[in-house]
């Protein structure tokens, strides 16, 4: 526990404390407990690690510590041995004994836990010198791997709350913003708004309390960047909170969290009250005379609160429907009052640009678009995880060298970035250099960051449709196009899957959609159509395919696809005829089977069960 | 005042006025199922949207949300305009088929009901303009009705779709409700009066005798006021 | 109930904007959000009833049904969707022979569909009881809800 840190000067010598109380040399055992390893079952693992080194006696020479995300959620669990680095991945609950015995204890390295490149072949043993860290430049999500998140001590040994300190007694809050307006933070929650520009309204708005809050409502299916940060770093979070908070001259700050994430919320009441004892939160902060304190509040489960004015509502305790902004929150947001919202990871990098200068910041990225940004790689990707990137680095580095490529060594169809509110992004586009301003001219956007891959067998309408579905049960229902348009759209969309479709609905969703985009209340309904217009926009045989011939090209819409056996791939195995449900798959031993298309259900199961490909959808 | 031109029209307007309001005082006439001077707006129908340029760029707002400005050139009938109101009343009629007042304004308007949409067959009329739930909450203040589920199942209804303990069977809900979803029946003598499902017994004028108000109402209005309610028996004909 | 219900609004001092986290710990106590605890919330916040049942239907986090024993979710993502989720989730419901956001009528099972659990490379997640069951597939559904007493779940299948 940290006593009650009075000054910038206490900060440093207590970060010097800390520091030197740690032997870089001294072994030590890191093992990732972010969501997505925690699913593995890594929690036993933890327990058996430190279990074994008890029962060795090596506590006091071993150090052994949990982290949050380390980003290559593939390959959980996965140990990090400092300080060599040595990498082991998919760590199974019996290996902790192993570990310690050989390779902590005797320096052997254990081959069968290592990663092998897939494209070499070649067994990799440091964790930087696995391609999917190599490419990267992890330099927020970075600090993950070096930190408990529920140790302060860990966040404050290696400078953390530093840039607070500089702050509080060597900026004026203006300069602050200045320098966040060089930088030219823009926010990473998806529109992509100047940060500093933020800041700078809200600070000048007339009106007080004014109230700055961290949207971590994290509502895009396929990302969860900013759940892994607040999960595994949640003091560089509310560090960059409070500098912000100083700036902008506010004393109330809110974190509204999504209610799906239990670790963020634990860690992040954990991390408060910690800052909180030592005086990095709370009244007279540093002995700089400046008070703030936050305040957690878990979401409900809608994604429009993501959306400001929607958040604004929940967080007053109401449904979460937004409002028209023509006046903006930085003057009237929540309660009416000042409001400046930020998303976490844009809290995140703001430590970084107040410690470095906006100049470094400003070094990294393109043009328009500075610093780095993290993608949440999913789908049909061998390497699933999350990437911390430049802005500017092309599609094609981050699914192929980053992502390791399309599994099973199928085709690359398209990336969908921007999550509901975003687009498909065909093959013809993998070399352009991702950035908020690329990304928008494409028919997309960057949204807050989810990056989903799709092969040969995903269908563009089917996925349309998808998020459309989506769309519908998350609208919040108060204008009439997002509520009653996208419900119309989807309809349509149903339509043409089944192959209902008719000549001129492709125009007729087009219609609607520049109604929608054009008549929504808010974002949420004003970019409800872009999944549908960038599928049209890159893919307009497929929805010709599916109305005008009846037919799925991908194999996904199962009211236009069959399913039946390839006689010479077919071993005659019977594994299709045991797990069929309804007797359609049949045949003798080691003889071709046969699919009877009358009890056929298109469910899947053979084709899952299969082990010789053998089973064709067309 | 600030001035700005609405349809190639000067106008003057005060500062802080809705383009919509100062449409209308200006006699130009902008479709809306969701505004009531008595009530804030709440943006929800999109019929009002208009055009407005600043500078270069042009979109589309909403003119019952937003504030008059000095220069503002507005367009209440452009393409694109029509094209979102369109969509709008295109989307209502298939999902309120039976509504004579949306027919009437389809109608009036030129715009046909799209055949592409399916019409629901609830036999719905509510068109979620959400008149009758900030009614019974900014003007009546009993919050007896509200709003349940979100998106397209969103419906307006009474706590646990029960017989509302809060109504006072005021009936202003279904006296601003414009597309004449909310029910309201009066027995033939006129003693008692059904909303909600809630049947309310009504209370004569003690000057022409005549039932006027339910009880519940005036009770209601009595504990708000301290008036008792005997003073309060007196119709608004014979007050 | 209502001592149950004044405690739970005294973790939050009474404060009504806390009206969301209120009610999801009313549902952890009573395992669903039961008409009288509604009423006792409306009452001792201070907030009509018209408006908590407005943000009860209003969040997906949210029931007003009692939950079955076993509470599945199916993790709907697009990561999971890409991989064929909603075949998945078919299976589930043949098995169990109810839609997504139901309960079994003997109260064994609820099942429903969620928008992204973030454990995207585990994909498709079933989540059984808060255990994440990964890269899950139609066989491997139809064996844990076999295992958890479904006698639905078919066949003559083995393992």
């Amino acid at each position: 526990m940290t006593s009650k840190i009075k000054s910038f000067d206490e900060l440093k010598s207590v970060q010097k404390r800390l520091k030197a109380g740690r032997d870089p040399k001294k072994p030590c055992i890191t093992v990732c407990v972010g969501t997505g390893c925690l699913a593995y079952g890594t929690k036993k693992l933890v327990e058996s690690f430190r279990e074994e080194l008890s029962k060795r006696d090596l506590a006091d020479r071993i150090d052994f510590r949990t982290s949050g995300c380390h980003g290559f959620c593939e390959r959980g669990p996965m140990v990090v041995l400092s300080p060599e680095k040595i990498f082991y991945q998919r760590v199974g609950l019996a290996d902790a004994g192993e570990i310690i015995d050989k390779t902590l204890l005797k320096g052997e390295i254990i081959d069968r836990l290592l990663y092998v490149d897939p494209a070499t072949g070649e067994k990799v043993v440091h964790e930087d010198d696995v391609p999917f860290y190599k490419k990267q430049s992890r330099l927020i999500f970075g600090l993950n791997s070096k930190v408990d998140p529920e140790s302060i001590e860990d966040y404050l040994a290696i400078g953390g709350y530093g840039a607070l300190g500089k702050a509080l007694t060597g900026m004026k809050p203006e300069e602050i913003i200045q320098e966040i307006i060089k930088a030219n933070l823009r926010g990473r929650g998806g529109g992509g708004f100047p940060a500093g520009w933020k800041w700078d309204a809200t600070r000048k708005a007339q009106g007080e309390p004014k109230y700055i809050v961290c949207n971590a409502d994290e509502g895009d299916p396929g990302a969860y960047m900013d759940r892994s940060l607040l999960e595994g770093d949640p003091h560089l979070v509310l560090e960059g909170m409070v500098i912000g908070a100083y700036a902008i001259g506010s004393s109330q700050g809110y974190i509204y969290v999504r209610n799906e994430y239990p670790l963020a919320v634990k860690n992040t009441h954990i991390a408060i009250r910690q800052a909180r004892e030592a005086g990095l939160l709370g009244e007279n902060i540093l002995g700089s005379g400046f008070s703030f304190d936050v305040k957690v509040n878990r979401g409900g489960g809608a994604f429009v609160c993501g959306e400001s004015s929607a958040l604004f509502a929940s967080l007053e305790g109401r449904a979460g429907e937004p409002r028209a902004k023509y006046i903006h929150a930085t003057d009237r947001g929540l309660y009416d009052k000042p409001t400046n919202l930020n998303n976490v990871e844009t809290w995140a990098n703001v430590p970084f640009i107040i410690e470095r200068g906006a100049g470094w910041f400003a070094g990294i990225g393109t043009a328009g678009s500075k610093g780095t940004k993290i993608f949440s790689l999913v789908g049909k990707i061998n390497n699933t995880g999350l990437v911390e990137v430049p802005m500017g680095t092309t599609l094609r580095e981050i699914v192929f060298e980053i992502g390791g490529g399309i599994p099973d060594g199928r085709k690359f169809k398209a990336i969908q970035t921007g999550g509901p509110s975003g687009g498909c992004i065909p093959e013809k586009y993998l070399d352009m250099r991702v950035d908020f301003d690329e990304l928008t001219k494409i028919g997309s956007m960057m949204g807050s960051g989810g990056m989903i891959v799709m092969d040969d067998r995903n269908c563009m309408v089917d996925v349309a449709k998808y998020f459309t579905n989506f769309l519908v049960s998350e609208s919040c229902g108060k204008c009439v196009p997002c509520r009653e348009g996208v419900r119309r759209m989807r309809d349509i969309l149903l339509d043409i899957t089944e192959g209902k479709g008719r000549e001129g609905d492709v125009e007729l969703l087009e219609k609607i959609s520049t109604g929608i985009l054009d008549g929504s209340l808010c974002a949420l309904g004003s970019s409800a159509p872009n999944p549908v217009l960038s599928t049209i926009r890159y893919f307009r045989d497929e929805y010709a395919a599916h109305i005008k011939e009846k037919r799925c090209p991908a194999g996904v819409c199962r009211d236009l696809i069959t399913y039946s056996v390839d006689a010479e791939k077919c071993t005659g195995c019977t594994v299709c005829a045991k797990v069929c449900p309804t007797g359609a798959a049949s045949g003798e031993r080691k003889k071709v089977h046969v699919i009877d298309q009358a009890k056929c259900t298109k469910c899947g199961a053979c084709r899952e069960g299969c082990k010789f490909d053998s089973i064709i959808v067309r | 005042m600030v001035n700005l031109t609405i349809d190639n029209r000067k106008i003057e307007a005060e500062a802080g006025q809705t383009i919509m309001e100062a449409a209308r005082e200006n006699g130009i006439v902008i479709p809306t199922l969701c505004s009531h001077e008595s009530l804030e707006p709440s943006g929800a129908c999109r019929l009002c949207v208009v055009e407005v340029e600043h500078g270069k760029r042009t979109s589309v707002v909403t003119s019952c949300l937003y504030p008059v400005a000095e220069g503002l050139t507005v367009k209440t009938k452009s393409e694109r305009v029509m094209d979102v109101r369109r969509l709008v009343l295109q989307l209502l009629l298939a999902r309120c088929p039976e509504s004579q007042q949306l027919k009437e304004m389809a109608e009036d308007l030129g715009i046909e009901p799209e055949p592409r949409f399916t019409p629901d067959k609830d036999n719905s009329k509510c068109i979620l303009c959400r008149m009758c739930v900030r009614t019974c909450e900014k003007v009546v203040g009993v919050c007896a009705i509200g709003f349940s589920y979100r998106g397209a199942e969103k419906n307006v209804c009474t706590p646990f779709k029960e017989d509302s303990v809060s109504c006072i069977g005021c009936g202003a809900c279904a006296y601003v409700c414009p597309s004449g979803h909310i029910e309201m029946e009066t027995t033939e003598s006129g003693d008692a009066r059904t909303i909600w499902g809630r049947t309310f017994k009504m209370k004569t004028c003690k000057v022409c005798g005549r039932y006027f108000a339910p009880e519940d109402q005036l009770v209601y209005i009595s504990q708000k006021t301290g008036v008792p309610v005997e003073d309060l028996a007196v119709c608004t004909s014979c007050r | 109930m209502e001592e149950k219900v004044k405690e739970i609004i005294q973790q939050y001092s009474g404060d009504r904007s806390y009206l969301v986290p209120i009610l999801q710990d009313v549902q952890r106590e009573f395992n669903y959000l039961p008409k009288d605890a509604l009423c006792a919330v409306s009452a001792h916040l201070s907030v009509p009833i018209s408006r908590v049942y407005e943000v009860v239907t209003f969040y997906k986090a949210f029931s007003l049904k009692p939950k079955g024993r076993y509470q599945l979710s199916l993790c709907m993502g697009t990561a999971c969707h890409v991989r064929s989720a909603e075949l998945i989730a078919r299976n589930v419901e043949d098995i169990l022979g109810i839609r997504e956001g139901d309960t079994t009528a003997d109260l064994e099972f609820s099942y429903e569909t969620v928008g992204c659990l973030g454990a995207c490379a585990l994909g498709p997640v079933l989540v059984v009881n808060g255990e994440y069951h990964g890269h899950m597939n139609i066989a491997k559904s139809t064996k844990i809800l076999k295992k958890l007493g479904k006698k639905g779940a078919t066949d003559d299948e083995q393992d």
